[in-house]
């Protein structure tokens, strides 16, 4: 049977803007039809900003690769119009089990907190998210949305200028000059773009090598993720199984640092490795096998000039975590707001600069994150294979070592402390809701609140009243009234002990400021540092 | 701010040190080495408090 992987999604077709005699300017060119790249496209289209994505290529992810989607980016492609279908299609799951050397050492549940219409997170193959996404491209479409996907569009140079971006790109039909207003590069850890402009990519070497084998196979594992370290059929290195949609297991098998590469690539050499970890009489089809190494990494800005870039060709972790798709969907939810604000000419072109700030400080979390979970699945001297060691001995024992076990942290949205986009907090209230925060979810009496959310300034007055319909600066606010009471989930996450509170909610969800009481002036203050023009 | 107590804190200090050594009794330097390390994770657990501990840290290190 053809996988989906194996399917042009979206193959070649010749534009017009091929046979023009003076290259094309389109508003925003995206470089990448990965997850990073189709969602920050949808988004766009999704405020009518004309957006063509470029891709060499014409098929979705070859192979699983990214499998592992939390909650906050399941949020966002919520708003994007295709979570949904991505949370129908994937596999959940709460128990995680440590082993070490022959033995589990203790298993953990994350149990779901209430309240929240998504799950903490969902393993779905990255080929199937991309699917989806192709699929919302393809609606969006259909409802007359300004959106376009080119497949087969090599980006072969890139020319920068003050109020504009040229690329040279190269098809079947052979190659056309496009310009573009800005330019966001999405197109991965190698980005030929970043490369092309000769962009820094700064960071930590990880020597290590690590075998993904994806196995198709009727196993009775439960539905968990398994993690060991130093086990028998894989000494002195990790390995992880963990499940997908499609009787499809993740594997994951530590190899160390020198290895030949050809020979551990080879299918005979892999099969054994696969037994000796599944047993002997395991039955099972490998669908896709890769060996890979990583670095933990991220150039200086995001920006240059009207050159973006988001998802891992601005920064890359180790895969320990799920914080790479993850991250990047971050970026995007980051960047789409703001750049239809700039393009409109109602923000300074100073907006486009807290795009890298604030996904700056977020790349930052990200690689701290993988760095130390890195070190400690692998560690680099013998003093801290010793206290690793020591750690896993006595987790299973003693409750209080099963925090240090560090086998990933799983990626969770960054709290934006200290941008300049952040306005006054107000004291007694939530500190987990504080400006820069994403807003958490809770059930409201006609439905979820983030369902309610999203795409534009609103002021959340909850138990309090405000005024409807403010505007500063050509941005309406769109004022939406809760019940106090409307649910004990609203009420603990948003009030705490208050009796009532105004939020002021970014496009992306994150909160700008928030009060105790509604005064105007300082809500259209904050309107204005939200959107990097003054304010108080 | 506690202060790391750097004053003497031991009854028996002999004993005490005594026992420190008895456990590494019979162990190779790799089985001593778990040995140190789970002690030390022992006790950083139950002084938990984060000020503490940094400066013994320092203090392990500049002596």
């Amino acid at each position: 049977m053809e996988k989906i992987f194996e399917v042009p999604m979206y193959a070649y077709e010749k534009s017009p803007d091929q046979d023009a005699t003076i290259p094309v300017r389109h508003p925003v060119l995206v470089i990448g039809a990965g997850p990073v790249g189709l969602g920050l496209a949808i988004d766009l289209a999704q405020h009518d900003v004309p957006v063509v994505i470029l891709d060499d290529n014409d098929k979705v992810s070859f192979g699983s690769r990214a499998i592992c989607f939390a909650k906050r980016p399941l949020e966002i492609l919520d708003r994007l119009g295709c979570g949904e279908p991505m949370v129908e299609k994937g596999v959940q799951w709460n128990v995680g089990k440590v082993f070490f050397d022959q033995a589990e050492t203790y298993k953990f549940d994350l149990l779901d907190e209430d309240g929240h219409k998504n799950p903490a997170f969902i393993n779905l193959q990255q080929y199937y998210f991309e699917e989806y996404m192709v699929d919302r491209v393809r609606a969006l479409q259909a409802a007359g949305k300004p959106i376009e996907l080119r497949g087969k569009n090599k980006v072969e140079a890139v020319g920068q200028h003050d109020d504009h971006v040229t690329l040279e790109i190269s098809t079947p039909d052979g190659p056309y000059i496009l310009e573009a207003d800005w330019m966001v590069a999405c197109d991965g850890a190698n980005s030929p773009t970043r490369r092309m402009l000769g962009l820094d990519f700064e960071g930590r070497v990880f020597e290590d090598n690590f075998l993904i084998a994806d196995v198709v196979m009727e196993a009775d594992f439960p539905t968990e993720r398994w993690f060991w370290f130093d086990p028998p059929f894989n000494r002195g290195q990790s390995a992880l199984l963990h499940k997908q949609p499609d009787n499809v297991w993740r594997i994951d098998l530590q190899l160390g640092w020198d290895i030949d590469l050809d020979h551990e690539m080879k299918h005979e050499n892999i099969i054994p490795r696969l037994h000796a970890m599944l047993g002997e009489d395991a039955k099972f089809e490998l669908e896709w096998v890769s060996i890979y190494t990583f670095q933990c990494r991220r150039m200086e800005a995001f920006r240059k000039g009207r050159a973006l870039f988001a998802g891992d060709a601005a920064h890359q972790v180790s895969p320990f975590g799920a914080r790479g798709a993850n991250s990047g969907l971050q970026d995007t939810d980051n960047l789409a707001w703001k750049l239809k604000l700039v393009m409109d000419g109602k923000a300074p072109d100073a907006l486009m600069d807290t795009y890298s700030v604030e996904r700056v400080y977020g790349a930052d979390e990200n690689i701290l994150n993988s760095t130390r979970s890195t070190d400690f699945i692998t560690p680099k001297s013998d003093i801290s294979r010793i206290f690793r060691n020591a750690v896993l001995d006595l987790a299973g024992q003693y409750e209080f070592a099963r925090p240090l076990v560090n086998s990933g942290r799983l990626s969770v949205p960054c709290t934006y402390d200290g941008s300049s986009l952040n306005g006054p907090d107000a004291a007694g209230l939530p500190s987990a809701l504080r400006p820069g925060a994403t807003a958490m979810d809770a059930p409201t009496k006609d439905g979820w609140l983030l369902d309610r959310l999203g795409d534009r300034f609103q002021l959340l007055a909850i138990g309090l009243e405000a005024e409807s319909g403010l505007s500063a600066c050509g941005i309406d606010i769109e004022t939406m009234s809760l019940a106090a009471d409307e649910s004990a989930e609203l009420a603990a996450r948003y009030l705490g002990d208050a009796k009532g509170a105004i939020y002021l909610m970014r496009p992306d969800q994150h909160v700008a400021a928030r009060w105790t009481s509604y005064d105007k002036s300082a809500v259209l203050d904050a309107l204005r540092t939200a959107t990097a023009q003054g304010g108080k | 701010m506690t202060d790391l107590i750097t004053t003497p804190n031991i009854e028996n200090a002999d004993d005490f040190y005594a026992d420190l050594l008895a456990l590494h009794d019979g162990h190779s330097k790799e089985a001593s080495d778990a040995i140190n390390a789970r002690l030390i994770l022992l006790l950083s657990n139950h002084i938990g408090d984060r000020d503490i501990l940094s400066q013994a840290m320092r203090n392990a290190v500049n002596a």
